[in-house]
């Protein structure tokens, strides 16, 4: 690649594909996202005014948004040709069955544990006092699950 | 598509790239794909603990510090500053890249440097919170937080914090290496001599995956 015009002819120079414009419309995007991800965050914490798994919802839209205009601007993979577009996307679709499959293990083996350890479904039901908590790390605490 | 190129072309008949990219630009791409899925299984794993326990300490408790102010009413303040450091080194590094398609050495240099610097001032951030968090108790192996209905939490919740933003960190810091060496090489014309400044598009390409990582690992750790 030492030669300049294959580069040329590989990267396509000609056309100002890189506008300043763009790239600052696309941080003022991600801004956006971000802080209201925060002030949902903040509101949520004061005043619990929607369920928990209704702002969950809203904060991975948000993050996938933030996702796509990362990939498809700054790392410039929208201006790519189709070829290129395909073989990063497709493969990314795997996340769709890797998150699936976990979580719902995940899910399942909570439940199968507290149906036939009760041990471990009540103790890790029951809030621990309040004192000698804080500040002492090190302290073998009562009902401790190893 | 932005590039010009002619109806009709057929891409797979040979003699050129069928992706039309340069060979090492197409190898970030699938070095940072497979990355992505290093990143997604250590994260996905995270889920899967999470979704397995009864409770879970609250982010808001735990992430609500502040430097030199301390302890602040707004929770979650400190970790949006990274976040927004990080989104803008990431735009620094899109100019440079931009500047590198013009042939602008002096402001590749600018625009790599600002990079550097927001590199670093995640890096320093994230040892001021990880220190903040190890006074406060929490390490690998400790968890003074408690879940957020009061129930003893595992350790979890640490270890899992602990591993990924550390492992997130330890790319931070390969990327403000590899931006340094770019800046240097950029400063002795290597890339003027070459003809091209392709060099500084993967590193680009690396510095942007690392802020895409840290959107997911922000949502995961401090807004689920």
């Amino acid at each position: 690649m030492d030669n300049p015009q294959a580069a040329t002819a590989i990267s396509g120079h000609a056309e100002p594909s890189f506008s300043t414009r763009t790239i600052w419309r696309t941080f003022w995007i991600l801004l956006f996202i971000t802080l209201a991800e925060l002030a949902l965050a903040i509101l949520y914490y004061e005043t619990d005014f929607m369920p928990k798994h209704f702002v969950n919802g809203i904060f991975l839209v948000g993050t996938l948004a933030k996702a796509f205009f990362i990939i498809a601007e700054f790392m410039h993979l929208r201006h790519e040709i189709r070829n290129l577009i395909m073989s990063i996307s497709v493969p990314a679709l795997l996340f769709i069955w890797f998150l699936g499959a976990f979580l719902w293990d995940g899910n399942s083996y909570k439940n199968l544990r507290n149906r036939y350890d009760r041990y471990h479904a009540a103790q890790s039901k029951t809030p621990v006092k309040e004192t000698n908590q804080k500040h002492q790390p090190e302290a073998k605490k009562p009902g401790t699950i190893e | 598509m932005a590039q010009a190129i002619p109806a009709g072309q057929k891409w797979w008949s040979g003699g050129k790239s069928p992706f039309n990219v340069e060979y090492g630009k197409l190898m970030m791409w699938y070095f940072l794909m497979s990355d992505s899925f290093t990143f997604g299984a250590l994260l996905i794993s995270y889920g899967t603990i999470r979704f397995s326990s009864n409770g879970w300490p609250n982010p808001n408790e735990v992430f609500r510090t502040f430097p030199i102010i301390g302890e602040m009413k707004i929770p979650l303040a400190f970790v949006s500053l990274m976040t927004f450091i990080l989104i803008m080194s990431s735009v620094t590094m899109v100019l440079a890249v931009g500047a590198g398609h013009n042939g602008d050495r002096k402001s590749v240099m600018k625009w790599m440097f600002f990079t550097i610097l927001g590199g670093l001032a995640f890096l320093s951030c994230q040892a001021w919170e990880w220190t903040h968090l190890h006074g406060e108790g929490a390490w690998w192996g400790r968890n003074p937080f408690l879940n957020l209905d009061g129930t003893q939490s595992t350790t979890n919740f640490t270890n899992f914090f602990f591993t990924i933003t550390g492992f997130h960190g330890f790319h931070v810091f390969s990327g403000v290496i590899i931006n340094i060496i770019m800046l240097i090489m950029t400063w002795r014309g290597v890339f003027d001599r070459k003809g091209h400044y392709l060099m500084i598009e993967k590193a680009g390409l690396y510095w942007h995956f690392v802020d895409l990582v840290w959107v997911f690992v922000f949502t995961c750790f401090y807004l689920l």
